[in-house]
């Protein structure tokens, strides 16, 4: 059959484009723009090629920071993604319990970033705050503002604390949409739990468990406001992220140029990653 | 290999049954013998999963019990009751192979490989899957997906009964008919007993030795095909089987004879009527057994003539009632005013639903 071509379809979306266009197109050009140049003040920049790209990636500093951001997100979805299927799979699937128990998983998600950073920061800290007092009261030498083992784990359990329900969401609207047939017939041919989670619940999630990582993966790459409130990067750089790091070389040291560089290596990083997860993931997936 | 016997069962979903209608499933004592091919049909919502779920031990019924040759297997799990079961829609383990999806059944029971392998390879050739074994099951279309589900209850030789729960709806018609030929046959191969469960006629009739009809949670009627055809138990079975179905008209009946619109009428049972009992009287004549009759009989005027291929579909009215008639095609059908003569030995009297017993026939 002859397809009719109607272009003018594209009528309808041409608002979208500009929208995107002046959101993150020219925004983006503009970073591409200043990581280019070299300025000394005054409004006046010169052409510097990619002197700052080569700088960036050459920076010791820079390895640093993609180091202990590598270190924070293997963390956290190391621990979020199995933790988040592990709730799921104990919550009730029918029942007065189950709205009781989505609002309280919803409930940290909707606490803002700089409120949760300060929460925690009050909650560890080692005289007056709950965990850090009774970390202390305990035995354990307890100081997340002076030892940097212990202002990991206090970042890693606060972002795992902030961002596991949102796995434990999606995984348990995975599992809500699995139709009972499947636990019938896995019933009548004799699998026991462990079949029923490999072969039927963990293919049946696969979906919104690439979303959840992808999700998870982007979220924790990014992350600034919590960790910035509750270490500020410290003790010493030992917690300075990626995101921090940026910060403190573009406001803080106004080094425009190379932080523009950085920015767009960063953001070629996470690009990057988050395609190879997602093909790697989808790898099985048939159309 | 059992039969299935239904002690004094009953099912309701809630707690504190007390109403009828506060079953799922009425009262039931039926005994399905070891090896035969039975079909429960009934329209969406009269519980035939519910008694499907029973059999198998996905559903515990509130009263009554599943005996399973003498054995009371009411409070067994569905893996230990040696039953296999297919779904409405196809449920197969999408990451496995053909292969590995027929043997799960097998593994999860510790059977030795090599012995899953012989067993494997044997079904996948009794439902045609031999070529696609190796592939992964979530590539198959519905219908191969339907016969993994069905080869995961062949490859087990504990398994008493197999129930197919509308395991046709997601298929196309073209293949819906193979797939019920293949049915057919298996059961003359394996001989288990199979049930069948459906709303529709056809497939019922067809697959089943025996055809249970269920309406609202109650079995209204069990025999062969035949049986259901010539004497319904209940005018339900007699307008839900039949296309067209049964005509049901209002009658009286006096001193043993029944009257239809004031022109008396031979049946098989009116003498077997007692007056003044209670319910409504009707009678039941399958279009099949109507015919026109030029001289005598019961006066009646043509409504409609339609064609259905084969035969005609005479619509006429006696009085303020609807009675259809099939006459073979290329007869020519008088317009107007003509006469019908019912077959008595197929005509009968129901009383509130259900038919009169006794009279010439019983
Ligand atoms: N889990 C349940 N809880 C409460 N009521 C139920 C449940 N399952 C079924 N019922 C009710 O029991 C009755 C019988 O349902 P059942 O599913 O057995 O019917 P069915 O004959 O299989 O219908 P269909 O042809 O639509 O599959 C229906 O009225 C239904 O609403
Ligand atoms: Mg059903």
């Amino acid at each position: 059959m002859n397809k009719l071509q109607n272009n003018k379809a594209w009528l309808f979306v041409l608002p979208v484009f500009a929208l995107v266009a002046f959101n993150a197109i020219i925004p983006l050009m503009t970073v591409v723009n200043y990581s280019m140049q070299e300025t000394f003040g005054n409004n006046e920049f010169f052409w510097a090629g990619v002197i700052w790209f080569q700088d960036i990636l050459q920076s010791e500093r820079f390895h640093a920071s993609l180091g202990r951001q590598a270190i924070f997100t293997a963390s956290i979805l190391a621990i979020e993604m199995p933790l988040g299927i592990a709730i799921a799979l104990c919550m009730p699937r029918k029942g007065p319990w189950v709205s009781v128990c989505l609002v309280l998983m919803a409930l940290p998600l909707l606490i803002p970033w700089n409120v949760v950073g300060a929460m925690w920061n009050i909650f560890a800290l080692p005289d007056i705050g709950f965990l850090g007092h009774m970390l202390n009261a305990i035995g354990f030498d307890f100081n997340f503002t002076r030892q940097p083992g212990d202002a990991w784990f206090t970042l890693i359990l606060m972002d795992v604390w902030h961002w596991t329900s949102l796995v434990v969401l999606l995984a348990y609207a995975g599992l809500s949409s699995i139709p009972d047939a499947y636990y019938q017939a896995a019933k009548i041919d004799g699998a026991g739990g462990w079949a029923i989670f490999r072969f039927i619940q963990l293919p049946k999630l696969k979906r919104v468990l690439t979303i959840a990582f992808l999700l998870r993966f982007m979220d924790s790459f990014m992350i600034y406001t919590e960790p910035f409130v509750l270490t500020g990067g410290g003790p010493g750089n030992s917690t300075t992220l990626l995101s921090i790091d940026l910060v403190k070389i573009a406001l803080g040291q106004f080094d425009l140029g190379p932080a523009a560089a950085m920015s767009l290596v960063y953001f070629l990083i996470i690009l990057a990653l988050s395609w190879v997860f997602y093909t790697v993931m989808m790898r099985n997936e048939e159309q | 290999m059992a039969k299935i016997t239904l002690d004094d069962l009953r099912h309701a979903y809630g707690p504190n049954p007390e109403r009828p209608e506060d079953y799922a499933l009425q009262q039931l004592d039926f005994t399905f013998e070891d090896g035969g091919a039975y079909a429960l049909l009934g329209p969406s919502g009269c519980g035939k999963t519910t008694l499907l779920n029973i059999i198998s031990g996905l559903l515990t019924p509130s009263h009554g019990k599943v005996l399973f040759d003498e054995e009371d297997v009411t409070g067994l799990a569905p893996d230990q009751r040696h039953i296999a079961q297919v779904f409405q829609f196809p449920v197969v383990y999408d990451t496995m192979s053909v292969y590995d999806n027929l043997a799960f059944p097998l593994r999860n029971r510790g059977v030795p490989e090599a012995e899953v392998d012989a067993k494997v390879r044997e079904i996948a050739a009794m439902i045609d899957l031999e070529d696609t074994l190796m592939n992964r099951a979530s590539g198959l279309t519905a219908d191969g997906k339907q016969k993994i589900s069905l080869g995961r209850g062949l490859v087990r030789s504990d398994v008493n009964v197999i129930m197919f729960d509308e395991p046709l709806t997601v298929i196309d018609p073209h293949l819906k008919w193979q797939l019920r030929s293949k049915l057919k046959e298996l059961h003359q191969r394996v001989k288990r007993t199979m049930v069948y469960v459906t709303h529709d006629q056809t497939e019922a009739l067809t697959f089943a030795d025996k055809v249970v009809v269920m309406n609202v949670g109650e079995v209204v009627q069990i025999g062969t095909p035949v049986e259901l055809f010539e004497t319904p138990g209940h005018e339900f079975v007699g307008h839900f089987i039949g296309s067209p179905g049964m005509n049901i008209l209002d009658c009286e009946v006096k001193g043993g004879q029944a009257f239809l619109h004031g022109q008396p009428v031979a049946t098989s049972n009116a003498s077997a009527v007692k007056d003044g009992a209670e319910g409504p009287l009707r009678l039941g004549v399958r279009p099949e057994f109507v015919s026109l009759s030029e001289t005598d009989g019961i006066a009646a005027d043509v409504v409609k003539v339609s064609d259905s291929g084969r035969y005609q579909i005479v619509e006429t009215r006696v009085g303020d009632a609807p009675v259809k008639l099939l006459v073979n095609e290329g007869i020519e059908i008088p317009a107007g005013k003509t006469a019908l003569s019912f077959r008595a030995d197929r005509t009968r009297v129901y009383r509130d639903g259900w038919l009169v017993a006794g009279g010439a026939e019983a």
